[in-house]
């Protein structure tokens, strides 16, 4: 009836996942509790659960990627703490947890932190900077979004029912073969990234055609800000990579549930094939993930420096270049698999070829701060911060791509160095630069900018001190993944690189409080204007928080940094535009249709993990049902009459106009 | 500019020789130009006393203290790509702080362009250094590759000694098949000879990686990869598995045995006279899953069995026993 699941599969005889398991699970139901019970639940089945605006859904992948942050960050505490003791001892984590805790703590991070906080942060700013209203498939948005909520709930349920992949975050077959990994683990990292890879691949055909697609009046691809055109970048290599993870994924799901060999020991099965596919995609989601923390950069510098962005169009070859190049190195990842010496001087300057366009970017923001008035604001720090970081972590990436050095740094600590280093220096920093820079627009109030630069410094320190012993001991032939050790000279090195990591626990606190202070004081925090940082681009034209329909009437672009422009020529003529004439707004009506198909996906995910066959037939049934259902409504819109978008827009009008006479008075 | 046959080992002994005395700056003079920073001054050296038990454990920082051919070229390659690339970086990481430091809003004294976003000259700069470095880099990289390729053999007047290294769940088996004999979780090998290595796995994917000799390699179940590495002189070495394997990867950890010629001869002669046989059916029992085996060796091995291995006529490991947490691994039974 249950296939696999029964009673045994709850940990009742390990301590650790079943306390952190029921504190979640209390966690969870008290906050539901507390929703019925405050009479909220209308209000957020209404407003955000079948929300299909891409405002919305942004807030709301960027809530389960900072969620998800904290989950992985947990384990990485776990990680430290037990190389911490595990000298000569067994430590407190048995290897068969300590190697589930390190694949959760890797697939969540990228999957599940990373991924939502930069496809949450496009979803929210791309129209906006496009001057349109929508993305072009609202409620396809809603599903992809969903779909990874459900990736997200299947990697955490595998905390109390059964238990997580011990393979690693890249499940290299053999060892992930059925033969050598029989529990459910690996079956449970399968199904959630199938599952939600397809709500990413679903986000990413959207915003492409968003971009592509949807424009304000005048708004060419030669004028569209930065982070657009990086956006751009990133969902076109999430559309040309995620179909590779899902294919390659697949045929893993067939072997372990078929018998099939593709990348079995027996049977012509061969693993260097599974190694090269799951790289293909794997190092293009390095830049799927890194193009938009680039682009949320170009405009937090551009805006804190007080300039244009230095050498626009050269940024638009650099980040097209890296998208196009992405797609050629990805044997880097395993100069050590015996490629021959042609094959890795290839991948190897391949690689390096790679540091030409993303050094271009970096002198660029170099220039756009030479000659600026630069802000120290929160994003700002995060951006020099990103700057210093990421040039050492590239310095470190470079070393490895020359094969002769990779040979001995291979899979050590060194490794792991780097690749944080360049992940948190770039995608992390960057998510929080546009957290803080977009926050005051999603939500009307700023940020409390003591907590958030307390939280940077101890984020930067704690950084290094964890990183940069973890580099040393990877020099000092320390290999990733040891959930134990003997080797006297390794030792200090894990030791310094626990204490960062409680440092960077304080800097998670100060974020934490950050968004707590900020919500008590949010009345003194409030944005009246729209346009807290004096922005350059289109999103600063709406008010704080922009209506449903973003511009009352579409903007009309007359170049580059289109709302610095307009801000120019309302200065000069000391007024604003005429007041225009409004219509009605046709808006898509709101769906439960991503809801409902994800929550089908969740049982289905969940039956095929543990082979419950009725069960993954009706959830199947289920989420078709409610295509079909989609399928045949026939109102999709509704009409926001032209006296409201007026009433909306003339409030915003008289708080720029108050803007505009205080500019006035003041000279 | 560097000195790759100065270890690194050496340069922190001096430090902490020298700390005693209170006169790192008179005592610099003795040693390498890299050695010493000038700028150290006696507090601290003082600082050097206390942390003395941290930089003694500091100095082996093994992939900088190469014993071997094969690590040394990787160390030089290593040093000298980093080099290059700071020429670069150090400039940058310079500019990035004193732009953002000078041209604050608070100061007056620094100018102010507000429209200025494009100048041909610059960009020309900033596509070209990168691009010069790289191809100076991917220079190194072509030439670094194929002299660093695992599979050339090295120059060496002395035979290359002949190794079959086959990784299981988990624990090492070297294999000498001139000799006839096997060792397990032990590589003993004569320093100054070239070693032959080839490769495979009997389970799932392993690396194998001696720092201070150099290279690693991966081992495949049904597949042979090759290696060559040379210990200069006699000495021990940590050897370990780079490439994670399972449950038990923590302690597939190895030690390798340089000996003196001679000495290796005799390990030879006595390990022919004691220990099993490596025969199939003791290799099929070798291949089940166990931690922490003490080092032991086989008195002979059945002729062709590495063959048997790569071909899979003797069949991959059988992997966990049914169960969970998985019986086989008790971590840290024994010991």
């Amino acid at each position: 009836m249950f296939g696999k699941l029964s009673w045994a599969a709850i940990p009742f005889d390990q301590p650790i996942p079943l306390i952190a398991g029921s504190i979640v699970i209390f966690v969870v139901l008290a906050v539901i509790a507390w929703i019925v019970l405050s009479g909220h639940l209308p209000y957020l089945w209404r407003e955000w659960v079948t929300s299909v605006d891409h405002k919305r859904i942004g807030v709301m992948y960027v809530l389960l990627g900072l969620v998800m942050l904290l989950r992985g960050f947990i384990d990485a505490i776990m990680m430290r703490s037990q190389q911490a003791f595990a000298y000569r001892t067994p430590g407190y984590l048995p290897p068969e947890h300590y190697d589930q805790i390190f694949s959760a703590h890797g697939t969540i991070m990228i999957f599940f932190g990373a991924m939502p906080l930069v496809i949450g942060l496009m979803n929210f700013v791309v129209p906006l900077q496009l001057g349109v209203r929508d993305v072009a498939f609202p409620t396809l948005n809603s599903v992809g979004f969903w779909l990874t909520a459900t990736g997200a709930l299947l990697v955490n349920l595998s905390l109390v029912i059964g238990e997580f992949s011990r393979a690693g975050w890249l499940p290299y077959p053999p060892l992930s073969e059925l033969t050598y990994s029989p529990g459910v683990g690996v079956d449970y990292y399968l199904w959630a990234l199938e599952i939600s890879g397809v709500g990413t691949l679903l986000a990413g055909i959207n915003l492409i055609t968003t971009i592509l697609k949807l424009h304000a009046p005048g708004m060419t691809y030669m004028r569209m800000p930065m982070f657009c055109w990086t956006a751009l970048a990133s969902n076109l290599l999430i559309v040309a990579a995620f179909p590779i993870l899902t294919a390659t994924l697949t045929m893993l799901v067939l072997d372990r549930y078929f018998g099939f060999h593709f990348f079995t020991n027996e049977a012509g099965g061969n693993m260097m094939m599974f190694v090269n596919l799951i790289w293909a995609w794997g190092h293009p989601e390095v830049y799927i993930l890194v193009l938009p923390a680039f682009g949320v950069f170009s405009e937090v510098v551009s805006t804190f420096s007080r300039r244009p962005l230095f050498g626009y169009r050269s940024m638009v070859a650099a980040t097209m270049a890296i998208c196009i190049i992405s797609f050629t190195v990805w044997l880097h990842h395993f100069f050590t698999m015996g490629g021959g010496a042609d094959v890795n001087a290839m991948f190897g300057i391949a690689s390096m070829i790679i540091a030409v366009p993303t050094g271009v970017k970096i002198f660029n923001w170099l220039f756009t701060m030479y000659g600026g008035r630069i802000v120290y604001s929160t994003p700002m720090l995060w951006a020099i911060g990103f700057m210093v970081t990421f040039v050492i972590g590239g310095m470190t990436g470079v070393l490895l791509a020359m094969p002769p050095a990779d040979f001995v740094l291979h899979e050590s600590l060194f490794l792991v160095a780097h690749f944080h280093n360049v992940i948190i220096g770039s995608v992390l920093f960057g998510a929080f630069a546009g957290y803080a820079y977009w926050f005051p627009k999603a939500f009307g109030f700023r940020l409390h900018e003591g907590l958030g630069k307390a939280a940077f410094w101890l984020t930067l320190v704690g950084f290094y001190v964890v990183f940069v012993p973890l580099y040393i001991a990877g020099l000092s032939g320390m290999t990733r993944r040891l959930q134990h050790f003997d080797v006297a000279a390794w030792r200090p090195w894990i030791l310094i690189a626990a204490i960062g990591i409680l440092i960077m626990a304080c800097a998670a606190a100060c974020q934490i409080a950050q968004l707590v202070v900020s919500i008590r004081q949010r009345e003194a925090l409030r944005d009246q204007t729209g346009d807290p940082w004096n922005g350059r681009s289109l999103e600063w034209a709406t008010p704080s928080p922009p209506p449903a329909f973003n511009f009352a009437v579409l903007p009309n672009v007359r170049g580059e940094e289109a709302y610095w422009g307009m801000k120019q020529r309302a200065l000069e003529q000391a007024k604003l535009g005429e007041e225009p004439a409004y219509v009605d707004i046709e808006m898509p009506r709101n769906s439960p249709t991503g809801f409902v198909c994800a929550f089908f996906a969740t049982f289905m995910g969940f039956a095929l993990i543990w082979h419950i066959w009725w069960m993954v037939g009706l959830a199947a049934l289920g989420a078709y049902a409610t295509f079909v259902v989609f399928a045949w409504r026939d109102k999709d819109e509704y009409i926001i009459p032209a006296e409201t978008v007026a009433r909306i827009d003339r409030v915003n009008r008289s708080a720029r106009n108050a803007v505009l006479a205080r500019h006035e008075g003041a000279p | 500019m560097n000195t790759p046959e100065q270890p690194q080992q050496s340069r922190f002994g001096a430090l902490l020789h020298a700390a005693p005395f209170g006169n790192l700056n008179g005592s610099a003079d003795n040693l390498e130009p890299l050695r010493c920073p000038r700028v150290l001054n006696a507090r601290t050296a003082r600082c050097a006393v206390f942390l003395a038990p941290l930089l003694l454990t500091a100095c082996q920082v093994v992939v900088l203290d190469p014993k071997g051919p094969v690590g040394l070229a990787n160390k030089t390659i290593l040093i000298d790509s980093l080099a290059i690339m700071l020429v670069i970086v150090l400039p940058t990481l310079v500019a990035t702080l004193a732009f953002a430091w000078w041209f604050r809003t608070s100061n007056a004294r620094a100018f102010y362009l507000p429209e200025w976003a494009y100048s041909g000259r610059i960009e020309m700069i900033v596509w070209s250094i990168p691009l010069m470095v790289i191809m100076l880099l991917g220079g190194v990289a072509w030439i670094g590759s194929h002299d660093l390729d695992p599979a050339k053999p090295l120059a060496s007047t002395t035979p290359a000694l002949e190794v079959q290294a086959v990784s299981l769940d988990w624990k090492w088996l070297f294999i000498y098949p001139s000799q006839g004999v096997a060792s397990v979780n032990r590589l003993v090998v004569p320093a100054g000879a070239p070693i032959h290595f080839s490769l495979t796995s009997a389970s799932v994917m392993n690396a194998f990686f001696v720092p201070q000799l150099g290279s690693m390699i991966a081992t495949m179940n049904g597949m042979t990869t090759q290696l060559n590495l040379q210990a200069d002189a006699p000495g021990t070495f940590h050897g370990l598995s780079s490439q994670f394997s399972g449950d038990g990867f923590s302690d597939m950890h190895f030690d390798v045995l340089a000996l003196p010629a001679e000495q290796f001869t005799a390990w030879i002669e006595a390990t022919r006279k004691t220990g099993p046989i490596l025969t199939p059916e003791t290799y099929t029992a070798l291949t089940r899953q166990s931690v922490n085996i003490r080092p032991f060796t086989f008195r002979a091995v059945t002729a062709g069995l590495f063959q048997q291995i790569i071909t899979r006529q003797l069949p991959p490991g059988p992997g966990p026993e049914a169960g969970r947490p998985n019986p086989s691994v008790s971590p840290r039974t024994e010991k």
